[in-house]
């Protein structure tokens, strides 16, 4: 299936500021758009602002060539959302966390078990989530994203918190993802290397 | 593996996931579920300390007292129906779900009501005995909880989408869902008296079940506009 | 004609057109609310049941009348701010609201002051006509409290918008759910409805179209400081401001 994302002349306000103004993109499968800029130039809000978490002042954006304001649901159900923080609920462990995900997307077809184990996480499912390190919660998070199974990854400075093994990890999860024909946007605030198309967007 | 799997899912599958989690929560932080429950038999009891123990005060504000303690006690608790999932980034997560917000929220609230409001209904005979009230009036007085905690549940949830995340939130809460929450309480107390008094009640029912019907049919729809502004 | 209205949208033409509102509305109001007042107390006959006390109404009715108002206006600027996404839209509501709280605290006072002769208490929580100003006040308050608590004026708007809108359909079911429970209660109401005579009525429509009118000058007055602070960054604004003629 080729899915396509673009967006033409995005302008966001907040507050005071306007953080960006006629801004235009557009990303293919197996394309990655890099987000650079420093802390609170507006990467995040860039990209709350395709996700549809903000409304944006003027411009349009269009997933598949229709905008994404007529097929909200459609949007949604097409990309997943990788933040600084999980979203993950600490009191429920990484078994109850991934089977309440999994049930919002009832149609991934993926195999549990294999994605614990690819991401090192499987012998800690019983355990509740805060007594996990931050680096494990984020496995815990990239989990959640194989699982989902989507086209689009949004992931908002996804090396954060993590060690060496950690960055390579997420390296080579985006690398294979965009090389089946996925989507990404990043936004980190240090440079990135990928053996993919990079779009770079500076803010 | 059997069946191919439908691409849209159904509509209230998210509603019963996101009750089930939020269920669960609760079960594991009992705390949670108890707190409103003493306060409720806290006021109950505060009550007559203050106003005196005749029997005659007691059977005559017995149904205004219990029902003002069930309002204090919800409004205390809805405060945290969007609070966890906002510091940990849940929210974010539920505002780019696939599946709709409303359905969403409104499978929120009723695993909220299941926690703070049921309670109340549950253990208001016990407290209303202490009041002196007759059977059949406590039939009544759990009748018009039940109606009134759905009510107030589902129209407090749009004050804590409003005000979640806003400092000195609970303050504003109580004071954007007091106007909202007085009819509810002008129907359900003013019902069980009129109940108590052997008069005919069941208009009072009837409206407060009407206010419950439009209440879950338009709040979550409230609900989710507000998270979604209060999130920008 | 709809050119008008959609120039009306932009908020420096709006600024200069609510500048001349001012007189044009404050004036004839002014004179209005004098003769009504005038009217009011000397000229309209004595009420055979409340004496001199019912000449209360010539305030209470249009201040009554108003506070309503203001709701609607806060709910209709909410939700065209909402749907069309008209700032100034915004600015109205937020505009109305103190104006709105202060005539429903008017209305108070004015109520409480009328029942008093009547009721021998400066409250009476009977009367479901004060019970749900009483109510419509704490909406007001609400309002308020949640615009000043969010810093973000968009978000401010928006959030508040929402609010007022179902701020409005709850004055509905409280009015009627106060109305109820005072019937329960036989409580006693001043407030009646029967038929006046022409010379009571005269002034109270005076005084009711004068406070209008007046409501609508302060309005415009608030609305114009409203539009200056929002649109403070703007070049339209500072060359207003530096220009020889300040604010005109």
């Amino acid at each position: 299936m080729t899915a396509k994302l673009s967006a033409n002349d995005l302008t966001l306000i907040r507050g005071e500021s306007c953080l960006f103004q006629g801004l235009g993109f557009a990303l293919n499968p197996g394309e990655l758009l890099l987000l650079e800029g420093q802390n609170g130039s507006g990467k995040t809000s860039l990209m709350r602002a395709i996700a549809g978490m903000l409304s944006l002042e003027s411009g349009e954006i269009l997933w598949n060539d229709i905008p994404v304001d007529e097929q909200r649901q459609e949007f949604h159900g097409a990309l997943v959302w990788l933040a600084h923080r999980t979203g993950l609920k600490g009191d429920l462990t990484l078994v109850e966390n991934l089977h309440f995900e999994a049930a919002l997307r009832p149609q991934a077809n993926v195999d549990f078990e294999a994605v614990c184990e690819r991401l090192g996480i499987a012998r800690l499912r019983s355990l509740p989530l805060r007594s996990l390190s931050a680096g494990q919660q984020r496995r815990v998070a990239l989990a959640r994203m194989l699982l989902a199974d989507v086209p689009l990854w949004l992931m908002d400075e996804p090396f954060t918190n993590l060690d060496r093994e950690g960055r390579a990890l997420i390296m080579r999860l985006t690398e294979e993802h965009l090389a089946n024909g996925g989507m990404c946007i990043m936004a980190a605030h240090q440079d990135v290397e990928i053996d993919s198309t990079v779009t770079r967007v500076s803010l | 593996m059997g069946a191919p799997i439908p691409q849209q899912p159904g509509i209230f599958v998210g509603l019963i996931a996101i009750a089930r989690r939020d269920l669960l929560l609760a079960w594991k932080r009992p705390g949670d579920v108890l707190n409103p429950l003493f306060f409720f038999a806290m006021v109950c009891t505060l009550f007559p300390l203050a106003v005196g123990p005749s029997a005659e005060q007691l059977t005559f504000s017995g149904p205004g007292v219990l029902w003002v303690a069930a309002l204090l006690s919800t409004l205390l608790s809805l405060n945290g129906l969007f609070m966890s999932d906002h510091e940990d980034g849940s929210l974010d997560q539920l505002l780019v779900s696939p599946q709709p917000l409303p359905v969403l929220v409104l499978g929120k609230t009723i695993a909220h009501w299941i926690i703070s409001g049921l309670p109340l209904v549950l253990i208001s005979p016990l407290l209303a005995m202490t009041y002196r009230m007759p059977a059949d009036v406590m039939g009544v007085l759990m009748l018009t909880l039940l109606l009134g905690t759905v009510c107030l549940s589902l129209l407090g949830s749009i004050g804590a989408a409003l005000t979640v995340g806003l400092h000195r939130g609970t303050a504003l809460l109580s004071l954007l869902i007091l106007p909202l929450a007085m009819p509810v309480l002008l129907l359900g107390a003013n019902t069980v008296s009129l109940a108590a008094g052997n008069e005919v009640y069941a208009t009072g029912i009837w409206a407060l079940g009407a206010y419950a019907v439009a209440a879950l049919s338009l709040a979550p729809y409230a609900t989710a506009a507000a998270l979604r502004i209060s999130n920008e | 004609m709809w050119t008008f209205f959609h120039k009306l949208a932009s908020p420096p033409h709006f600024y200069r057109f609510a500048a001349t509102l001012i007189p044009w509305f404050g004036i004839p109001g002014l004179i209005l609310i004098a003769y009504g007042a005038y009217a009011g107390l000397f000229v309209a006959s004595v009420d055979y049941q409340q004496g001199d006390a019912f000449r209360i109404i010539y305030v209470h009715v249009p201040a009554a009348y108003l506070s309503m108002m203001a709701y609607m206006m806060m709910a209709v600027g909410g939700g065209i701010g909402l749907i069309w996404r008209l700032k100034l839209a915004h600015a109205v509501g937020a505009a109305a609201a103190p104006l709105g709280a202060a005539f429903t605290f008017l209305a108070l006072v004015t109520g409480s002051i009328w029942g008093r002769p009547m009721w021998g208490t400066w409250w009476e929580w009977g009367d479901p006509r004060l019970t749900s100003e009483l109510i419509l006040l704490f909406l007001y308050f609400g309002y308020m409290a949640l615009r000043s608590s969010i810093d973000d004026t968009a978000k401010a708007d928006k959030a508040s918008a929402v609010l007022a809108l179902v701020g409005v359909v709850n004055v509905v079911i409280v009015h009627f759910s106060v109305e109820w429970w005072s019937s329960l209660h036989q409580g006693q109401t001043v407030f009646k409805k029967g038929t006046m005579d022409a010379d009571m009525r005269i002034p109270l429509f005076a005084m009711l179209i004068g406070f209008t009118l007046i409501f609508g000058a302060m309005l415009a007055r608030r609305i114009r400081t409203e539009i200056l602070y929002r649109e403070r960054r703007t070049r339209w604004v500072k060359e207003l401001v530096l220009s020889p003629e300040g604010d005109k």
